[in-house]
């Protein structure tokens, strides 16, 4: 089905399942610990050995030699994998950096070798005796100095490295207020809490991998391609995901290696990414240094806009594309962005929630915080003075935003309206809601004891993509409806929106239907990634559902157009049949995808909000604690208001973590993470995280999808770290450019204690 | 980087008490196991040549008997061994509670510990807590307020909550008890504090609190 057109009513519109607040289907699972995660399943193969991964101790380099005597008459132990007994392997098209490194070490921690023994102590303990001499080589680990020798990046996700429009020069010298001042972001890490792993088995030439991934066809095609085998070959299974967070977008070190173990054993064999691998063997979150200028007329019009940014990847990597939002959220009708990407030889960066508009957020909404002081205006009604309706910088697309997709580019469209922006009432609703005309704004004017109370605020902006999704639905002779796609839920709620998306369709209560997924046997899914899960696989189940309806119609001789679908019964004027009737002893079973026209390209899709935050600083510390959260979001139509909430104050929670305390430390002379643990790298807990309040406005936007749904899972992050920073300042009258703003640098600017 | 095999005591003297172990061991091979538990024969995992001892205790009411390797922790004896896997793996150093288990009445975070330390213990996790079909009123109230979104950090939230009511209700204070001899209290602050331990990426603890708030409103 081609969704080519804005959509008119449809079965969906009659809102009896979706839309309504909903427990997870997959709830009862989950909280008695009987949903299987990958390194769980000892249900799928018998005689499954261990897997221990050896991670590279040096940056960048050469391994001279590798002494695996010890470790191989080590009690238990079944099978070495390292790169030069592993066969000829190619790298994935998704992977920036080899999974298996050696004889050259391309980061910190890539993996070197994989020990594979009878139980995990063995495992483990002969890892320990593997002894690895290296050849140093120098490497580049400081983005401040490399950002020197950056260039454009290929176009990619983020669009062209620059854009312009008007004359950005011009305007920023002649305008009576300027701003100009740079920030700077740290490299984040996932932490999500399931650390990759899995289970690999070969029947013959066959492989199955139960993993933890969210992108299942990605990860099959990456899986063939390094091992060099048919993808027909590979089976990803993954129904349970213990977070992802981008994390888990691509294939990754556990999977092959476990594939690769389990060759060498002649048998199943598992493999969990140990924890404090993680953060140097896996990708992160790129650290950034962000400039913005800002030039407007003294009644606070932005004349000029100018946002460039620098980050650093490996080489073939990509860059944090953090200007994106900044082409996009404010009108000013002389601009210029650019992107920057300098050669860093430090563990892979890549997408993390939100990427490219999260951290440019935190740079951008601090400056609009900024500049409103420096004009003396209200920050909210600056926002709302430089309101547009219109994309006010649109440069052409790369041909395509899908990796894998080799279709051409389509017509480019410089100016697209918004199908939907409603910025100024996601303002307008938080304001009211949070009290924001109790804030004084004069920065570190309120107390309350010992502590300095602020209030801060900042817009939340993400844009909306949609995907191709296919989906499978059966109807069996009971009136069971059956969804299979290769679709993930990595705590989104897929499990539950997709199910109550066949209920809607097929007018069944909702726990007549089964919904199963993350199996590279089901029809091929967008996968969860860019906040684009809900919608697009759901309007890939929506398809399905429609020619199910068809069929059904068919069979009974109904008029499809006119047939109903409710309360388990299909009628046709005065005629009615119940549903598991009309599927027959066989059943009904029908497979659909949903494809899009040019309608993301003649429109602007976006998701907006408006976040509230009130902090507390304490006078003598400079610890901040947050009080009060509120999310504003405009989003399209919500289809499931429990699990849509979650996301976002899920999200909320992550943004706090960038803006007060989540940072990798960069050792710049050896090149690595050095906080890689749980420990070391803080995110927050239960007792940093105050009740939060989330509001969505009720909202349907037709030219996304047959759904009218959009995304919100990264909204949710976008603008809650400045919206902390600017409270912050508006608490202490200190303002903090680089996250995350720890005390240290609050302590020795605080207002005197009186 | 730390070796725990290097970190042992010279070969030679320890490796007569390993092969004594293992031969106690081989001898109670048959005894081994779980009542009513779905588990591995021991002689299908035994350690090989690894210092191994027998240990007894009760998993949510069964009698188990395991011989394992000394150097096996209670979460991967559950895990592993018995196949108990609702407690979860998030980081095995003790930084993130996902491994969070009753010992008694008490928390542990069960990567953190090793199984023979736990001769004689009762313990109980998130699978003697409730079934799919019989949620304890817990998971029921995580599943109302969706306290979980991936569900990994869930089974420990879980756990954590039963025994951190308990410990409240035992009068132990914690690090923002402000009376220590008074009876504590279920404030805010007091079950954020006490589940800090319990780490949720996901970023579920409002509606976690809200969970424990309700829960523990029903037993005050
Ligand atoms: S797994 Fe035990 S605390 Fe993380
Ligand atoms: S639910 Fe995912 S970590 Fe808590």
């Amino acid at each position: 089905m081609k969704f080519d057109m804005p959509a008119t009513t449809n079965p969906i519109d009659q809102l009896k399942v979706i839309g309504k607040a909903t427990e997870r289907i997959d709830g009862p699972l989950k909280t008695t610990g009987t949903a299987p995660y990958a390194y769980e399943r000892h249900d799928v193969a018998v005689n499954q050995a261990y897997g221990y991964i050896v991670g590279a101790a040096v940056a960048k380099g050469r391994i001279e030699s590798m002494d695996l005597t010890a470790a191989k008459a080590a009690p238990g132990v079944i099978a070495i994998v390292t790169a030069e007994n592993a066969g000829q392997l190619d790298k994935g098209n998704l992977n920036t950096a080899k999974l298996l490194g050696g004889p050259a070490v391309d980061h910190y921690h890539q993996a070197i070798a994989l020990v594979v023994a009878e139980t995990f102590e063995q495992a483990r303990s002969a890892a320990h005796l593997i002894h690895v001499d290296y050849e140093r080589a120098k490497g580049a680990f400081d983005l401040a100095i490399a950002k020197n020798s950056s260039t454009p990046p290929k176009p990619g996700f983020g669009g062209p490295p620059d854009s312009a429009v008007g004359d950005f020069v011009g305007a920023f010298e002649s305008a009576p207020f300027q701003f100009d001042a740079t920030y700077t972001t740290p490299d984040q890490s996932h932490a999500m809490m399931e650390p990759h792993a899995s289970i690999a088995a070969w029947n013959g030439d066959k492989l199955t991998v139960w993993t933890s991934n969210q992108m299942i066809a990605w990860s099959v095609g990456d899986m063939a391609k390094t091992l060099g085998i048919p993808k027909e070959n590979v089976r990803l299974i993954s129904p349970y995901v213990g977070g992802g967070f981008g994390g888990k977008l691509f294939l990754r070190a556990d999977a092959l290696l476990a594939a690769l173990g389990a060759r060498a054993a002649n048998r199943p064999v598992k493999v969990a990414l140990q924890r404090a691998l993680m953060m140097n063997n896996t990708t992160h979150r790129p650290a950034t240094i962000q400039r913005l200028r800002l030039g407007a007329t003294k009644e606070g019009k932005l004349t000029a806009i100018a946002h460039e940014s620098w980050s650093g990847d490996l080489p073939g990597g990509s860059p944090e594309t953090a200007v994106s939002q900044t082409r996009l959220l404010y009108a000013g009708a002389n601009r210029m962005t650019a992107m920057r990407l300098a050669v860093l030889d430090l563990p892979e960066g890549n997408a993390m929630r939100a990427p490219g508009e999260a951290p440019g957020m935190m740079a951008l909404e601090i400056a609009m915080d900024e500049m409103a002081e420096k004009l003396g205006l209200d920050p909210i009604e600056f926002r709302i003075l430089n309101d547009t309706q219109v994309a006010p910088d649109n440069p052409a697309k790369p041909p395509s935003s899908d990796p894998q997709s080799k279709a051409p580019e389509e017509k480019h469209y410089p100016h697209p309206p918004f199908s939907q922006r409603r910025l100024t009432e996601c303002f307008r609703t938080g304001a009211e809601r949070f009290g924001w005309n109790k804030r004084n704004p004069v920065p570190g004017k309120s107390r309350e004891g010992h502590w300095l109370m602020g209030i801060g605020v900042a817009a939340a902006f993400r844009n909306n993509l949609v995907m191709k999704s296919a989906a499978r639905v059966r109807l069996d002779n009971k009136g069971v409806v059956t969804v299979e796609t290769d679709m993930t839920d990595i705590g989104t709620g897929s499990y539950t929106i997709i199910a109550q998306t066949a209920a809607e369709m097929m007018g069944v209560a909702l726990h007549q239907v089964v919904v199963r997924l993350g199996d590279s046997d089901f029809p091929v899914s967008c996968g969860s990634g860019g906040q684009w899960g809900g919608n697009s696989s759901t309007s890939g189940v929506y398809a399905a559902c429609m020619k199910l309806r068809e069929a059904v119609a068919q069979k009974l001789g109904f008029d499809s157009t006119k047939a109903v679908f409710a309360d388990g019964q299909v009628r046709d004027g005065g005629r009615s049949t119940p549903l598991a009737q009309a599927a027959g002893e066989s059943g009904l079973v029908m497979e659909d995808a949903m494809e899009y026209g040019d309608l993301d390209k003649k429109y602007q899709q976006s998701t907006f909000g408006a976040h509230f935050v009130e902090v507390a600083v304490h006078a003598s510390t400079g610890e901040t604690r947050v009080r009060r959260m509120l999310a504003v979001c405009a989003a399209g139509r919500i289809l499931n208001p429990k699990s849509a909430r979650s996301q976002v104050i899920g999200a909320m929670t992550m943004g706090m973590g960038a803006a007060l305390m989540e940072e990798l430390t960069v050792d710049k002379r050896h090149g690595f993470f050095v906080n890689h643990d749980l420990a070391g790298y803080e995110v927050p807990v239960h007792a940093d995280v105050p009740h939060q309040e989330v509001i969505f406005l009720d909202e349907t936007d037709p030219i996304s999808s047959p759904m009218k749904a959009k995304g919100v899972g990264e909204l949710g992050i976008c603008g809650v770290a400045a919206a902390i920073a600017n409270a912050i300042y508006n608490a202490t009258g200190v303002r903090v450019r680089d996250y995350p703003i720890t005390l240290d640098k609050l302590i020795d600017r605080l207002p005197e204690v009186a | 980087m730390h070796n725990p095999e290097n970190a042992e005591s010279p070969r030679g003297a320890t490796d007569l008490t390993r092969r004594e172990f293992l031969i106690a061991g081989t001898a109670t091979v048959a005894l081994t196991g779980c009542m009513g538990l779905g588990t591995k024969s021991a002689t299908e995992m035994k350690p090989q040549q690894a210092a191994a001892t027998r240990v007894s205790f009760h998993v949510n009411g069964k009698p188990c008997q395991l011989e394992l390797d000394n150097r096996t922790t209670l979460l991967d004896a559950l895990r592993e061994r018995l196949h108990l896997t609702g407690s979860k793996k998030g980081c095995d150093q003790g930084q993130c509670g996902a491994c969070t288990v009753m010992v008694g009445d008490r928390r542990v975070v069960s990567c953190l510990t090793l199984a023979v330390m736990h001769e004689g213990s009762l313990i109980t996790t998130i699978e003697g807590l409730g079934t799919p079909e019989h949620l304890h009123p817990m998971q029921t109230a995580f599943v109302k307020h969706d306290g979980y979104q991936c569900g990994y950090c869930t089974p420990g939230q879980i756990c954590s909550a039963v025994a951190m009511l308990r410990e409240i209700k035992a009068g132990m204070p914690s690090h923002v008890t402000s009376d220590l001899t008074a009876q504590p209290k279920l404030t805010a602050d007091e079950l954020r504090e006490r589940m800090s331990g319990n780490i949720c990426r996901c970023g579920a603890y409002s509606n976690i609190a809200e969970a424990i708030t309700e829960i523990a409103g029903r037993t005050a």
